[in-house]
């Protein structure tokens, strides 16, 4: 789906809007336009994915929660501010893990191997 | 500040820092504006910047759009950042262009060739930049030019396994981009690289080729018995098998995640061996929820049910395991209590599709309790919306009074979001299954009372439809509404629905003295200074009635009509009304009077408009085959009599009677014959036939030359004595048997969405001999051919 920037601006805030709302007793699924959002909180970030109504919604929970591992490996206990003055390289995790809005890749140690690889590079 | 590590540009630390120091929004513009200007010059400036400094300053500009700021400028310095050699620098370029597309074209060319260079350097790392950059941006532009070299990097011998990996994703990008691209060649090899041995590479080939799939599923189906194959490993594995690709004790689950979603776009495998496994690994995966697990932690259980709950959805897909459907069902059942919520949710929603199968639909009532304790204790409102479907898919003859009247109870206290799509399943519920009609007016008065701003003009139509056609009820409609127009604070539907009732029917209950026709009058009036004049209108056409129905309070009424407010309104139907009803009440005579003003004629049958509103609303949640499309109730009186009372019989009859020929039968009148999974509403019709050509006397076989000149046993409706009820069944459920002897059997999968029907009949034949030249056909007639188009 191609969005131009200010349409992908209000598309941040409409995201934000619905799931900080949420709370422990909502389930981690909540539908958006035409689709759904699988979120899931770690301390004060939300990770968010949009996917098909039709999709898995828990494969989608745990593809967060296995893509945050990675993040945590990489960034050696990752925290906000290591994602906010790297974020040039969270954009190459997820590209390993996710491209073309399909998973890519689920084997940690693979992922950790190249990300490594690629950070001794110049 | 955290340490930047080896090359990282320690300009571009500063800058975040300075930027969240900042204490005011003011500040912060103040500083990017400083900054802005700064890269300005240095990109304008005479001294050539090197590679690091390009770098930096692009990452800058992208982090001041990620801010939430408008950059345009530096898309050229990205480009040429492509050029370079260096992995930090390509890479910053290529996300700098990924997020920043620019409309402009002549750029969007360079890019392309850059792409292009990178694909063919031989330099893994390059070509992964490369094919990322076009995964994520995937312009039409990239699909027609990459449109050859992306497929045969993924399939040649050199490719090596991360690089297959990221091409088969951007391939899958081009393809949605650009659907009109064949794939035709590389076919076989994109199949197969489900066999791979590297499981990222099949991880990644599955959603290719669950794509191609959905475009072309005959061309693709070799990927089922490799599916089945990948699946049974994985499912069997041991987790020290998978070392990599186990996640908390679960072997690859989104790899089986997506093996089980590819498998739902093809019917259940043909072959027995493949089939066998296949039920082998679904009962696997279904004895293993019933294990002890092996992880308290709820990444082990997340991952083990996204695996259930998708093997689930095939067993419902494939409907064709009772055993399977019924354990999926009690598995289900038990995560309706589950303490997680996330588990009752999904459970709640899987439920509802399996209420559809005629196999299931009888253990899914057994939670009908469940259902209803969530629907009133969840906290989380899109589960109780959850329970609400599913409370509408398990409803049926035996259960319609308590459902409904539980969804009743339910409405006084919903949200508003979902009023209105209730009020139109409680609607169409209570229609479907009204034994007693006196019930369906209940429920539909009190859906107006409860919820009345929900209630759509289709909702109270139809009520009105259905009184006007069913004398029995017509006292009591007149009745009901009588009492429920005296509460207090009564809603406008009901003052029309009670309006145009006592307008048709309030003879009917003016012989007691509380309903006498005065106090009928009075009740109505004393409502309509509070209604729109669209309600008052109707309220108009119903004081003209009473006068016809009840000349004694003619000079009330007419009084009413001609007072100023009025004959005078500002709006002008109710002046018209008004003027018009007054003059004929005094100019007509009795006999006029009673004519013009004569009770409603029942309606002709319609489809109900309800149905289609509500489809309209959710085309995803209504289930389907419990609903009765009265479309199907249209093509049955059309069935093919000719004018000789002879049926044209669209099965194309073999001239030589050959061995066990089963239409060794002379028969006139073909049309086109079709392939036999024929579809279309008009599919319909062809099975009918072929039901009464084979119910009729069949030769057995051999040397039939039998002509049928006779009806064959056809009764009037144009189907033979005894498939009314398999001709019900088809009208009514989405699949089964339609029709079976000792021939033959046909079976018949139906799927509809919307304005969109798929019929697909299978022929399953019963003799140990072959049939020859066996042909279908549908044919659409006469007025069904403008309400359905089918191919």
């Amino acid at each position: 789906m191609h969005f131009d920037d200010d349409e992908k601006q209000k598309l941040i805030e409409e995201v934000h809007a619905v799931v900080t709302v949420r709370d422990a007793k909502h389930t981690n699924f909540v539908e958006f336009r035409n689709f759904k959002i699988v979120y899931r909180r770690y301390a004060g970030l939300y990770f968010c994915i949009c996917v098909d109504v039709n999709d898995n919604n828990l494969a989608y929970l745990e593809a967060i929660h296995n893509f945050v591992e990675v993040l945590n490996e990489f960034f050696h206990n990752v925290c906000e501010l290591d994602l906010v003055f790297n974020f040039y390289k969270v954009y190459s995790v997820v590209d390993e893990m996710f491209l073309a809005g399909e998973i890519r890749e689920t084997s940690q140690t693979k992922v950790l191997k190249q990300l490594l690889m690629l950070s001794s590079l110049e | 500040m955290p340490a930047v590590k080896g090359d990282g540009m320690r300009g571009l630390a500063v800058f975040i820092s300075d930027i969240r120091n900042c204490k005011s929004k003011e500040a912060e513009i103040k500083r990017i504006n400083k900054e802005l200007a700064n890269i300005r010059s240095k990109f304008k400036g005479d001294k050539t910047l090197d590679g690091y400094q390009k770098k930096k300053y692009v990452c800058k500009l992208l982090f001041i759009f990620l801010l939430g700021h408008d950059i345009d400028f530096g898309h050229m310095e990205a480009v040429n950042l492509l050029s370079s050699n260096k992995y930090t620098e390509k890479q910053i370029g290529y996300l700098f262009i990924s997020v920043l597309i620019s409309a402009s074209s002549d750029l969007m060319k360079l890019v392309i060739q850059c792409i292009r260079n990178d694909l063919v350097s031989r330099n893994p790392i390059h070509i992964t930049l490369a094919l990322q950059c076009v995964a994520n941006i995937g312009s039409r532009e990239m699909a027609e030019s990459l449109s050859i070299d992306i497929p045969s990097l993924l399939v040649s011998g050199d490719t090596i396994d991360s690089v297959k990996q990221s091409a088969a994703l951007t391939l899958l990008r081009l393809l949605r981009t650009a659907p009109e691209l064949q794939m035709g060649e590389w076919t076989s090899r994109i199949i197969h690289l489900l066999n791979d041995q590297h499981m990222g590479v099949v991880t990644s080939a599955a959603s290719l080729i669950e794509a191609l799939v959905k475009k072309n599923p005959e061309e693709y189906k070799g990927c089922v018995s490799l599916a089945v194959s990948r699946l049974s490993r994985i499912v069997t594995s041991s987790y020290t098998d998978l070392q990599d690709y186990t996640y908390y004790f679960v072997p690859a689950p989104w790899l089986s995640v997506k093996l089980l979603r590819l498998l739902q776009n093809y019917p259940p495998p043909e072959d027995p061996s493949v089939r066998t496994r296949l039920t082998e690994c679904l009962e696997t995966i279904l004895n293993k929820a019933q294990e002890p697990p092996k992880s308290k932690k709820v990444q082990h259980s997340n991952a083990k049910n996204a695996v259930l709950f998708e093997a689930i959805n095939l067993i419902i897909h494939m409907d064709s395991d009772p055993n399977l459907l019924v354990r999926a069902c009690n598995q289900l059942g038990q995560f309706l209590q589950h303490k997680e919520t996330n588990l009752r949710y999904l459970a709640l929603e899987s439920m509802c599709l399996l209420a559809t199968s005629e196999f299931s639909h009888e253990a899914v009532k057994k939670h009908q309790d469940t259902v209803i304790t969530a629907l009133k204790t969840e906290r989380d409102v899109s589960v109780r919306q959850r329970a609400v479907d599913l409370l509408y898919a398990m409803c049926d003859r035996t259960n319609a009074e308590e459902i409904v009247g539980e969804m009743l109870e339910y409405l006084e206290t919903a949200d508003y979001s979902i009023r209105e799509e209730m009020v139109l399943k409680v609607a169409i519920l209570a229609e479907k299954y009204a034994v007693d009609y006196t019930w369906y007016v209940d429920v539909i008065l009190n859906l107006i009372r409860i919820a009345g701003d929900y209630v759509s003009e289709e909702v109270w139509y139809r009520v009105i439809q259905i009184v006007i056609n069913r004398d029995d009820v017509q006292g009591y409609a007149a009745k009901t509404v009588f009492e429920a127009l005296q509460a207090p604070a009564c809603h406008e539907n009901m003052v029309k629905v009670g309006g145009y009732i006592l307008g048709e029917f309030g003879n009917l209950i003016a012989g007691d003295p509380r309903s006498s026709p005065i106090v009928q009058f009075q009740l109505l009036h004393s409502k309509y200074h509070l209604c729109s004049p669209s309600t008052r209108g109707l309220l108009l056409s119903t004081y003209i009635k009473f006068i016809n129905l009840f000349p004694e309070i003619k000079p009330q009424i007419q009084e009413i009509l001609g007072s100023k407010n009025n004959m005078r309104n500002p709006d002008v139907e109710l002046q018209q009304r008004s003027i018009e009803y007054l003059q004929l009440s005094s100019k007509a005579t009795a006999d006029v009077l009673a004519t013009v003003l004569e009770e409603m004629p029942p309606f002709p049958e319609r489809e109900s408009s309800i149905l289609a509103k509500l489809k309209k609303k959710k085309p995803s949640s209504v289930a389907e085959t419990a609903i009765e499309t009265t479309k199907e109730h249209k093509a049955m009186p059309a069935a093919q009599i000719n004018s000789d009372g002879q049926p044209t019989l669209q099965i194309s009859s073999p001239s030589s009677a050959g061995s066990a020929d089963l239409l060794g039968l002379d028969i006139g009148g073909m049309s086109a014959p079709v392939d036999s999974s024929s579809s279309g509403g008009g599919g319909q019709s062809a099975s009918d036939l072929l039901v009464d050509i084979l119910g009729g006397p069949v030769p057995g076989g051999i040397g039939g030359g039998v002509g049928v000149g006779t009806t064959n046993g056809l009764d009037s409706s144009g189907l033979t004595v005894g498939a009314e009820e398999n001709f019900l069944k088809f009208i009514t459920k989405l699949n089964g048997v339609l029709y079976e002897n000792d021939l033959l059997q046909i079976g018949v999968k139906a799927e509809y969405r919307q304005n969109l029907g798929r019929v697909g009949l299978f022929y399953g034949n019963k003799t140990s001999f072959q049939f020859t030249q066996f042909t279908t056909s549908i044919s659409c007639p006469g007025q069904l051919s403008t309400h359905i188009l089918y191919k």
